[in-house]
């Protein structure tokens, strides 16, 4: 294999554009970008670390994530990248691209309300069916198939669906 | 069995981190024994995801203790390899599952108190602590909102669930006391900023508890006679039982991966 050298900015862009790539495990068509979990890239002596935020606590996809990581940066013939996890400042749902929303919204999750303030978190919230639009919605559990998901009805089209919980 | 303990050098900030890492990790096993067993499915996943949650928290507080500790333990290793006397989680949260309404009242004791504590802590001077803080804080907001609406059903339900519920509340209360009991190692930190001190928190706690008891027409013992221990490792015996089959693997097979 044939290594090129690459300027730190150029390597730090590349690895970038590998990272951003990478999907949760969990909700496929949202990347790590979309996600706002990709936090940032740096390049130390053609070393490059890849740092990510958790969404939960104890979000089991995190590892996945990681894993993908230093694999699509190899596939991209950067050796031995690192992925450094940061707590700080903590993830909020607010993180989430707009793009990311509106992936989430075809893929039947509904979005999370922006505003991740407690009375987002505990207010009266009014969650759009994804199918069908209706906000004559009911919640059935606050804890769904996964951390980050509740679970909801709607009561036009009397589908079930996942609402992506405000954190 | 032949795996030896490791040893842990506890300064204040280790101890911290372990006492609450501990915490995390007991009560989120003990609901991981739900898992399957829960009156329904919602409730099952309810359960299985709080106790996710708190395993999140647990590895992060172990992690962090490791890192200030700088002796080459890890978070596996005090989750696995400490026996019963080293570990410094409150007895509250060691005490069986009992029936549901004995796991929600224990659930909803603490939930209330962790949800004030870990709002608190954001404001901790260490940038560590306050970051796990402000995930906790989002997490327990949720378990304390689930197991408050437990409670008011359970013990506004019907004649069994509230007795269930009462004599949960019964038994458990002389173990809540020890949520707001601070030695000096932990003194240490409070003044220094880095911890809050709980005893600050203890009256809203008790207004929260008390507003949703009222509510579910249920009633707290008027003893005030408080049980301790579990901070610095005089555990009740279901804390053995609980950590044979936590480290049943590790014991049995070393340093097993997969």
């Amino acid at each position: 294999m044939v290594t090129v050298a690459l300027s730190d900015a150029d390597l730090r862009r590349r690895a970038w554009s590998a990272a951003a790539q990478v999907v949760d495990p969990e909700i496929p068509v949202l990347t790590i970008a979309d996600l706002g979990v990709l936090r940032d890239v740096a390049v130390h002596d053609g070393h490059v670390e890849v740092a990510i935020t958790p969404t939960y606590s104890g979000c089991p996809a995190m590892n996945m994530i990681a894993l993908e990581i230093e694999l699509a940066l190899e596939r991209e013939g950067i050796h031995k990248p690192k992925v450094r996890t940061v707590l700080s400042p903590a993830w909020t749902t607010d993180w989430m691209s707009e793009d990311g929303r509106r992936k989430l919204k075809e893929y039947g999750i509904a979005p999370p309300l922006p505003g991740s303030s407690r009375r987002a978190l505990f207010g009266e919230l009014a969650v759009a069916c994804p199918q069908c639009g209706s906000v004559d919605t009911e919640l059935l559990s606050e804890f769904g198939s996964t951390s980050c998901k509740a679970l909801w009805r709607c009561k036009s089209c009397r589908e079930p669906f996942d609402y992506f919980k405000c954190h | 069995m032949a795996t030896a303990n490791i040893e842990v050098s506890e300064t204040p900030l280790v101890l911290y981190a372990l006492r609450r890492a501990d915490d995390a990790l007991i009560l989120g096993h003990r609901l991981s024994e739900w898992c399957g067993h829960a009156p329904a499915m919602e409730e099952d996943m309810a359960l299985a995801n709080m106790g996710l949650d708190l395993l999140g928290q647990a590895r992060e507080l172990y992690t962090y203790a490791a890192k200030v500790e700088g002796r080459g333990n890890d978070e596996d290793k005090f989750a696995y390899l400490r026996d019963v006397r080293q570990y410094r989680n409150l007895l509250l949260l060691e005490q069986p599952n009992g029936d549901f309404a004995r796991t929600m009242v224990r659930q909803f004791f603490y939930a209330a108190f962790a949800d004030l504590y870990w709002r608190a802590m954001m404001a901790s001077s260490d940038p560590t602590l306050a970051a796990i803080a402000a995930k906790s804080e989002k997490e327990s907001a949720y378990h304390v909102r689930h197991s408050s609406e437990w409670i008011v059903r359970l013990g506004d339900g019907t004649e069994e669930s509230h007795r269930r519920a009462q004599g949960a509340i019964d038994d458990l209360w002389a173990y809540t006391g020890e949520m707001f009991a601070v030695d000096d190692s932990e003194r240490g930190l409070i003044d220094a900023g880095i911890a809050i001190d709980p005893a600050t928190l203890k009256s809203r706690w008790l207004k929260t508890v008390t507003g949703i008891i009222n509510e579910a027409t249920l009633s707290l013992p008027k003893s005030d006679w408080m049980q301790q221990g579990g901070r610095s490792g005089s555990h009740s015996e279901h804390l053995g039982h609980l950590l044979s089959e936590l480290q049943s693997m590790q014991r049995t097979f070393p340093g097993a991966t997969w």
